[in-house]
């Protein structure tokens, strides 16, 4: 039936084929709406969600908060940085405040793996994960897949390469889980320091030489290095990682097939992708950007639309 | 569970087409007015309409579709989302004559909604409603259609089923379906 399994999006790893390709089916829809001459809906009018940031971002909580708008919801922003977390206050104090509120939904973002999950075995509101430390971001998974699904017709079949630091980066996970699901084949590739240990047993392909990775898929999703995760040197400099990791316009040209070039942002240019790749017309980056508010306005119509 | 047959094909097919003289005498040539298939249903009926109406005419009638899936007021309210269907209005509707076609006006609650998600696109100039079966006696909001198929005395518990050849039917059948007491 048309409806998602779970109430919350906590992580891709406990949703099902089905719960995506709904997402899917109505992110189409209001993609449709977003490039219509009024981009809004009023489905979501009596609703409040609070987007709850305890990491900086920009990109995904502008477009948690456009989804949020286009859908009608009244919003209420809250970093970590400016809030009373800061005078010691504990998670689940500070939800609970908001919640006290009436807040209906949450969309949450914070450095430690579960805690959404935490989250979820004690408040009633649903919980949107906008990325949980290294573990998940659903979100972001969703509309690579969904990418790729427009750029190619369908993801089952195709082969997907994830490039870069896979250890540190949660949309790699979400990544793996999501296109696993649809039938997708992945690989991973990366400097082995930067490979988590047991990464293939999530039945992933693991390489180290990234032209061989190149070669061998149709979409090539290349991850930022987040310094502000490593505490130890995993790599002697950025410069000899660009050298051997970084991805330019004269790779992917001498591919001779086509490829698709996608990175969840911030890019860094100049490490792993440069300048002239980042721009060319493999990359479908602002693609993914644009088909984030869809996505986004699709898991939240679909988690508040059911009657509670 | 009983069927009862409200229309049978030859009858729909003189009803369509009384239907199609009436939208003609009040649009002429259509030049400034456009049809709206309301989705999901409404749309196989409004395409049968369009087709009817452009060999009347022997112009070209502008068709679209409208869902009004996302203004509904029920939202929340119903245990499923419902799901949304494709808009397509490939033509602008400001200022234009827009005749809004769905195959039973029941509550009157999905045309309130398609009204509001016609904004969405334009001011039209004039909005009409054209139903094939109007149910009387059911209405939870103040709509009356403009063009009527046909008008059937229903209570809420009985159900109207369309059945089209365009929906992979058989034949053109219109049922009331009601539970024997």
């Amino acid at each position: 039936m048309s409806k998602l399994s779970k109430k919350h999006l906590l992580g891709i790893k406990d949703i099902t084929a089905q719960d995506i390709q709904l997402i899917f089916e109505t992110a189409d829809t209001f993609k449709d709406v977003l490039n219509r001459p009024i981009k809004k809906v009023p489905s979501l009018r009596d609703i409040t969600i609070a987007n709850i940031f305890f990491e900086n971002s920009t990109r995904t909580r502008l477009s948690f908060e456009l989804a949020e708008k286009r859908l009608s919801a009244d919003v209420v922003n809250f970093s970590a940085s400016t809030s009373s977390v800061k005078k010691g206050e504990t998670l689940l104090d500070t939800v609970n405040n908001i919640l006290a509120m009436k807040v209906d939904m949450v969309v949450m973002r914070h450095a430690s793996p579960g805690a959404p999950h935490y989250l979820s075995r004690h408040i009633k509101a649903n919980i949107v994960n906008a990325g949980d430390g290294t573990h998940e971001h659903p979100t972001q998974a969703l509309l690579d897949a969904y990418s790729i699904r427009e750029k190619l017709g369908e993801v089952a079949g195709k082969k997907i390469a994830i490039i870069g630091d896979i250890l540190h980066s949660r949309v790699a996970l979400s990544n793996i889980f999501a296109l696993q699901k649809l039938g997708a084949k992945v690989m991973v590739c990366g400097p082995p320091t930067l490979l988590p240990k047991f990464i293939s047993h999530t039945g992933v392909l693991v390489e180290t030489d990234v032209k061989k990775a190149l070669a061998w898929c149709d979409v090539a999703n290349v991850l930022r290095i987040q310094l502000e995760r490593q505490q130890i040197k995993y790599f002697p400099s950025l410069r000899e990682y660009s050298l051997y990791y970084g991805i330019n316009k004269k790779m992917l040209d001498a591919l001779k097939k086509p490829i698709v070039l996608m990175h969840p942002g911030p890019i860094n240019r100049g490490v792993e992708l440069s300048s002239d790749a980042a721009d060319s017309h493999h990359a479908v980056i602002l693609d993914q950007v644009e088909n984030g508010v869809a996505i986004r306005m699709a898991v939240l119509y679909l988690l508040a639309g059911s009657a509670n | 569970m009983q069927k009862k047959l409200i229309l049978d094909s030859d009858l729909l097919d003189i009803t369509l087409s009384r239907l199609c003289q009436q939208l003609i005498e009040n649009h002429g040539d259509f030049e400034n007015s456009v049809i709206l298939g309301l989705q999901p249903r409404g749309v196989f009926l409004a395409e049968i309409i369009h087709k009817k109406l452009q060999k009347l005419t022997r112009k070209e009638v502008p068709l679209g579709y409208l869902d009004a899936t996302f203004h509904r007021d029920d939202f929340r309210r119903r245990e499923i989302p419902a799901k949304a269907s494709e808009v397509r209005i490939p033509f602008i509707i400001e200022d234009k004559k827009v005749i809004l076609v769905d195959d039973v006006l029941f509550t009157g609650r999905t045309v309130r909604a398609a009204l509001d998600a016609m904004i969405a696109f334009g001011r039209p100039a004039k909005v009409e409603l054209l139903v094939l079966i109007d149910r009387r006696h059911t209405r939870d909001l103040p709509i009356a259609p403009d063009y009527v198929g046909k008008t059937v005395n229903t209570l809420a518990s009985q159900k109207v089923l369309v059945e089209l050849e365009a929906q992979g039917h058989e034949q053109n059948k219109i049922w009331l379906i009601y539970n024997k007491d």
